[in-house]
């Protein structure tokens, strides 16, 4: 095997053993991007200077024995997390040139942590999508099958791992933009409780909503960055100040007693066959391995999409006012007046997909409409919690498939924003009610696309989302197909 | 017809913390431009509000000040518009869920006190500064003041004269400084006020259509933009037309207030609960701690100086005009057990020195005890009254206290009888002529002794004693 | 409530974005079909909830009243794309 497809636990080995220098896995890493990348184009920038640089001082430091939980370990970040001296352009023309003059809090965590950052991965611009067709520098294309979507907004960050041009990748998720590209292509992704990690120098899409979390190649993998990235914040007010538990401690623990919710509005007409089928079987296999599956209901799912698609957009037409090409980004040119100024830079900066989100937040919350829609999102919003609140009271988490579908092909769903809405419907909720989740590998369909199981568990329970990930993926077994670049 | 104006004033006080409202950069005035900016402050992206709980404390008091109800529950809102001074693209501001809320000021008038509500007082961030090029067209940028805390102090429309808006104004004012919270400088832009002025029949109920005044940089100028908004707006009715609600800039240099209209918008605020700050809960306990905080508040001092130390009403509001004035006032009263002395040296000489060279009592080179003496000295004869004028001029200009002047100018005052004595013959029998014609009935002549005594002792002789002995020597003969 | 082209050019102008005519017909339809969906939140007895702005409960979230360092001159002004001295610059508001 080469060292670009190795996990970071069995690098930690390596690493600990002295078989391998960092400077070697970001070299395998390379290499691997130089094959690949032109295919997949997972990243919008590359870090190999920087890289190499830090994998050298990681080699000093591994010789001194002072070695944390990823020294070493070469980490790509999504371009919508800020990088102080590196580009960062959240996949938008708006911020094409822009130089974060701070490191986000995440980023300062991995470092302490020993990460070496490798290059800032495509998205969907301003994690608006899930296609990841909406970047501004191009599209990246699944691995598994280069002619389809990766999913989005993470979806250069879930490439990534799955391509093996990374050993781990961060992300964010305000709707479903981990979990749902981590699922097509066949990785983990979660996402954290809301609070759990900080939001400092994550780009704001919906501030409500928005949370960091890691795409790893397996589940350990997610506790080993989960420790990394997790706890209060003092630079966030929303950061929640909890003690981190050790998430590697779940690993193990198995699921026997375990009871799993399955929520009967999940599981609907459109949901294509071959999931239905995957999920049926991981169903039977963890109650294979001890748990059981008991019906649920969350009565206010269907609202879910309408109270998402007023606050999501509403939060963000006011977060990204503050592009307005006066303090940085881009600027039109020629430029009679201020209004012109404002107007031409934000027509010509933004992509359509923002635009619209944009225009459908700033008509929710002007004048006239602000008790109709978002203040009337807001009350559902707590029904909506409330639901999940309840449904946890009997069971440890819920079960549902990912998305109702495998990865569509580029450019099959785009004219149609209601159809791609729909492709969201299984983790909008999870983002409202500012609980966990957690996909993981859990099937293939005919055609070789993979298939993702999603947990979602009550606040501050990730622990319980390794456990069950982790036995299910054992049983699943499939760490070790990879796709055929 | 007669008719009566209903104003209301909007005022923004920037608070004296050290940092910023919601990032740590310094708040100080008159640094290089964009040199007290970080991320937070500049909107770049990524980057979140944390709260300075300084702010609350200072917001508080001026709502326990001002006997508002403090809201167990308040958050912010953000306030959405596109300007380049606002870097975010919106002000956090607090809106449906101010902190405080009903309260009040008392203003003296000349025909007794008035309350004036209080609508809300509540807490916000300040935007940047725009200079605009006078050649150009181009605007420059700092940012400096982004993110320095405010308050905005919502007034009912309560006030029915410029002269009671003034008052108002003036009582916010000290309220604010005597807190310590606010500096209250309108020249620099620490304390700024805006006013919402209409007019109505007298007697009349309903209100008038009201006009927004801005852009007044000084207590006169307010009270000069009312004065000519209410005359404007009469002159409107009375010509049969209609008021028309909008935004009016003071013109200064013209002594108007000019339309705005044209130029802006109403404007779509867009006012939600901001997602990146968290509720704010004041208990009884902040606010007990708070309260205990609070200092003796400038009508209650007022009254007591009146009350205590028997000064009118004048006096103790000059005394009182600052906080640290008060004190110092406070402490030669105390020191000297004379107050009306004591009021009368600072109000006089103290505030006289202070005055030409425009300083404040706070770099007052005479310390209360230097002057607490001095009064002294005076009571117990040592020293005459015109001598303590020139002595104090010393005390002033060196810092040294009256008794090492006295020593070292040998400015004692004559009080030895025999020397005195001796000193009035020698001037008797110089002006024999005159003292036959004062002996004669020309009384008024006793002025003229004096006078001679006076500069023959150079003034250091007791004057009630030069008094009493030409008497006595005068009338023997 | 179906949205109408005057609404349509209102919005853009309080989000500062320009379209064109045909942008603006395919706005107004794909806005209308999101609405649509939108009003399904009518359905929704929401008399005695209280809105929910946060996933978590939190209050309170304070720091204290201390100056740390701002960013140099040059760093603010860094990424501008059109700064003036110490000044960042914009084209004037025309009166």
């Amino acid at each position: 095997m080469e060292l670009h497809q190795l996990t970071i636990h069995e690098l930690q080995k390596l690493i600990r053993s002295k078989e391998v220098t960092s400077s070697d896995i970001v070299k395998s890493v390379y290499k691997r991007i130089d094959a690949v990348e032109v295919s997949v184009h997972a990243y919008i920038s590359l870090m190999k200077e920087y890289a190499f640089e830090e994998a050298a001082k990681a080699d000093h430091s591994i010789k001194e024995g002072n070695i944390q939980a990823l020294t070493g370990i070469p980490i790509a970040l999504k371009d919508i997390v800020c990088t102080k001296g590196f580009l960062t352009t959240c996949g938008s023309r708006i911020l094409y040139n822009y130089i974060p003059p701070y490191n986000a809090t995440v980023v300062e965590k991995l470092r302490e942590a020993g990460a070496v950052f490798i290059g800032k991965t495509n998205m969907d611009e301003f994690a608006m999508g899930s296609s990841t067709e909406t970047s501004h520098f191009g599209i990246t294309r699944n691995p598994w099958d280069l002619e389809r979507i990766p999913g989005g907004s993470s979806g250069g960050s879930a490439a990534a791992v799955a391509a093996d041009e990374c050993i781990a990748s961060i992300g964010s998720d305000t709707g479903g933009s981990i979990r749902q590209p981590a699922a097509l292509c066949g990785v983990v992704g979660m996402k954290p409780t809301y609070g759990r990690v900080s939001r400092y120098g994550l780009i704001a899409f919906a501030s409500s909503l928005d949370q960091i979390g890691p795409l790893t190649k397996d589940v350990e993998d997610c506790a080993i960055m989960m420790n990394a990235i997790a706890g209060h914040d003092p630079r966030e007010s929303t950061s929640v100040p909890l003690d981190v538990p050790d998430y590697t401690a779940f690993l193990s623990r198995g699921i026997d007693g375990f009871k799993v919710g399955i929520p009967t509005e999940y599981f609907i007409e459109g949901i294509d066959p071959e999931i239905t089928k995957a999920i049926n079987g991981a169903m039977k296999a963890i109650e294979g391995l001890g748990a059981t599956c008991i019906e649920t209901s969350l009565p206010y799912t269907e609202y879910c999409l309408a109270v998402y698609y007023i606050i999501a957009p509403a939060e963000a037409s006011s977060n990204l006012a503050r592009y307005d090409g006066v303090k940085y980004g881009f600027r039109a040119d020629d430029c009679k007046d201020l209004l012109d100024m404002y107007k031409k830079s934000r027509s010509a900066g933004f992509g359509a997909e923002v635009k619209r989100r944009i225009m459908i937040g700033t008509y929710a919350l002007s004048s006239g409409y602000y008790d109709a829609y978002y203040k009337k999102a807001s009350q559902v919003r707590a029904l909506i919690k409330r639901d999940f609140e309840k449904a946890l009271k009997h069971c440890d988490v819920i079960l549902t498939p990912t998305t109702p579908t495998p990865a569509f092909k580029i450019g099959e769903k785009m004219d149609d924003p209601l159809q791609m809405y729909l492709s969201d419907i299984f983790t909008i909720s999870t983002n409202l009610a500012g609980i966990p989740g957690i996909s993981v590998p859990c099937g293939f369909t005919r055609q070789g696309l993979p298939i993702g199981a999603q947990f979602l568990a009550g606040h501050f329970e990730e622990g319980k989302l390794i456990q069950i990930a982790a036995a299910l993926e054992k049983h699943a077994n499939l760490k070790q197909r990879k796709p055929n670049l | 017809m007669a008719y009566e104006p209903v104003i209301g004033l909007e005022i923004h006080a920037q608070l004296l913390t050290k940092s910023k409202i919601f990032c740590s950069c310094s708040t100080l005035f008159g640094a290089e431009p964009n040199t007290h900016t970080c991320a937070v402050c500049m909107g770049m992206p990524g980057v979140l509000p944390v709260l300075n709980r300084m702010v609350v404390e200072y917001t508080i008091k001026m709502a326990l000040a001002t006997k508002c109800a403090i809201n167990e529950s308040c958050n912010f809102a953000r306030k959405n518009y596109f300007y380049p001074d606002l870097p975010k693209g919106y002000q956090i501001s607090q809106y449906a869920q101010p902190l405080s809320e009903h309260g009040y000021v008392d203003i003296e008038q000349n025909n007794g006190k008035k309350r004036i509500g209080i609508t809300r007082i509540h807490m916000e961030e300040d935007a940047g500064k725009m200079i605009h090029d006078e050649h150009m067209p181009s605007s420059y940028i700092d940012l400096n003041r982004t993110g320095v805390p405010l308050i905005e102090i919502v007034s009912e429309p309560d006030m029915r004269s410029p002269e009671e808006a003034s008052a108002f104004l003036r009582r916010l004012h000290e309220i604010l400084v005597y807190l310590e919270i606010c500096d209250g400088n309108m020249e620099e832009g620490s304390f700024r006020c805006d006013a919402n002025v209409s007019i109505r029949p007298r007697g009349e109920q309903a209100f008038g259509t009201r006009t927004e005044l801005k852009n007044m940089n000084s207590f006169r100028n307010v009270q000069r933009a009312l004065d000519y908004e209410i005359k404007r707006q009469q002159y409107i009715l009375e010509s049969g037309q209609e008021v028309i609600q909008e935004t009016r800039l003071w013109d200064d240099s013209q002594g108007v207030t000019l339309s705005m209209r044209g130029k802006e918008e109403a404007h779509d605020y867009r006012y939600f609960p901001d997602p990146d700050l968290v509720p704010i809960v004041i208990d009884e306990s902040w606010m007990e701690e708070v309260r205990k905080k609070l200092p003796e508040l400038p009508l209650v001092k007022r009254e007591r100086f009146m009350r205590d130390y028997q000064l009118p009403s004048y006096d103790a509001g000059v005394l009182t005009s600052s906080r640290v004035l008060a004190d110092y006032f406070e402490d030669v009263a105390r020191l000297s057990g004379k107050p009306k002395a004591a009021s009368n040296w600072v109000m006089g000489d103290i505030l006289r020195f202070l005055n030409m060279e425009k300083r404040d009592i706070k770099e007052c080179p005479i310390l209360p005890e230097s002057l607490a003496e001095l009064i002294q000295l005076i009571e117990n004869g040592t020293i005459s009254g015109k001598m303590a004028k020139d002595i104090i001029e010393e005390m002033y200009s060196t810092g040294k206290p009256p008794k090492t002047i006295i020593e070292e100018k040998g400015m004692v005052q004559i009080t030895d009888e025999a020397a005195l004595a001796k000193t009035i013959s020698e001037i008797l029998e110089a002006n024999k002529a005159q003292v036959e014609q004062y002996r004669g009935g020309k009384e008024k002549l006793f002025g003229y002794f004096v006078g001679q005594v006076m500069k023959a002792t150079r003034g250091k002789a007791n004057p009630q004693r030069i008094n009493d002995l030409l008497k006595k020597m005068l009338a023997a003969a | 409530m179906k949205i109408t082209k005057e609404e349509v050019e209102y919005v853009a102008h309080l989000a500062r974005l320009n379209f064109s005519e045909g942008e603006k017909v395919k706005f107004t339809s794909q806005l209308n079909d999101i609405l649509m969906y939108m009003d399904k939140l009518n359905e929704v007895d929401t008399a005695c909830i209280e809105p929910m702005s946060h996933a978590i409960a939190l209050q309170n979230a304070f720091r204290d009243d201390i100056v740390k360092d701002s960013l140099s001159q040059e760093v603010s002004l860094s990424n501008t794309p059109d700064a003036r001295g110490p000044f960042f610059r914009v084209p004037k508001v025309i009166e």
